[in-house]
């Protein structure tokens, strides 16, 4: 299921929306499965009354997560060698994310066809919460 | 900064999967696991992150007998907390050399990096700090590097 470099252009991209409606329990499960506890992430009291948020937010870690879902369903397992991203906005409880890998290079580095992807996630509303890149080997 | 010893484990990957919303049964069904082409349950590629659980000084973690900053019978159990955001992830990197497998005893070694600083319109005067963690395996092979950025924020973080 991996990518073939034959097959493959630059400009091709892949989409997948990796989570609907983000409940507070999906966000409390990766606080219990990461051991990030920050009540900013499972605390309205806390994050509403002390650390003046609207409401708590998701890990930056979980939209990673979902992002990488995306990136493993078209890649392939075992297939990355490196995976970055930036968080540029907060991820809030009932939002909807789509995430999208573009291939930017596909390339060859001591006989083994890699793949250089941009990578996006967005809410409901467009706007941008994770921007990264990765990269991938793939089949020629 | 201490090493930590993080043991890889079938149902911390099962959990974590689920956390993510990812049914992919290379995280949890051995069998169908050993016909992919990855031989075996591997951990998805933010796994990592689960290392907080082996550390024994997380200061996310409630611990028995400290108070906790959250809420209980008021909304912080620790007075005089400023009302600040506190520390936020700005990036989060990772190079793999394998992937991660359960029965992996993974040793994490986690060095600062860089520090800098950055004025913001929504939340003021911006510090990053890098941490850079190696890991390595059971025979003491690097089988992924990971970078992080936090920042802490002047105030939280203005949402229009």
């Amino acid at each position: 299921m991996a990518l073939k470099a034959s097959a493959l252009k630059v400009g091709d991209s892949h989409s997948e929306c990796v989570v609907e409606n983000l409940s507070r329990t999906q966000i409390v499960q990766y606080a219990g499965v990461s051991g990030d506890y920050n009540p900013l992430h499972t605390d309205e009291v806390y994050t509403t009354q002390v650390a003046g948020y609207p409401s708590v937010f998701a890990h930056g870690m979980l939209t990673m997560g979902l992002t990488s879902k995306m990136l493993t369903n078209y890649v392939g397992d075992g297939r990355l060698t490196k995976f970055g991203v930036r968080f540029t906005n907060q991820v809030w409880p009932g939002d909807t994310l789509t995430s999208t890998a573009t291939v930017e290079a596909i390339r060859e580095e001591g006989g083994q066809m890699l793949a250089d992807l941009k990578l996006s996630t967005v809410n409901q509303d467009g706007k941008e919460v994770v921007s990264g890149s990765a990269t991938a080997r793939i089949d020629a | 900064m201490a090493k930590i010893t993080f043991p890889v484990e079938a149902t911390h990957i099962m959990m974590f999967a689920r956390a993510i919303g990812d049914t992919n049964p290379v995280y949890h069904d051995a069998e169908a696991a050993k016909k992919s082409e990855v031989g075996g349950v591997i951990a998805p590629p933010s796994f990592a992150q689960a290392v907080a659980q082996f550390d024994p000084e997380y200061h996310l973690r409630p611990k028995p007998g400290q108070k906790w900053f959250g809420s209980g019978k008021t909304p912080s159990g620790v007075e005089g907390k400023p009302a600040s955001s506190g520390g936020l992830h700005a990036e989060q990197h990772y190079e793999y050399i394998r992937p991660l497998r359960p029965g992996d005893v993974l040793t994490a070694e986690t060095n600062p990096g860089k520090v800098w600083e950055r004025e913001s319109k929504r939340a003021g005067k911006l510090t990053f700090r890098e941490r850079v963690t190696e890991y390595r395996d059971q025979n003491g092979e690097l089988v992924m590097i990971a970078r992080g950025v936090g920042v802490t924020t002047e105030r939280p973080v203005d949402q229009g």
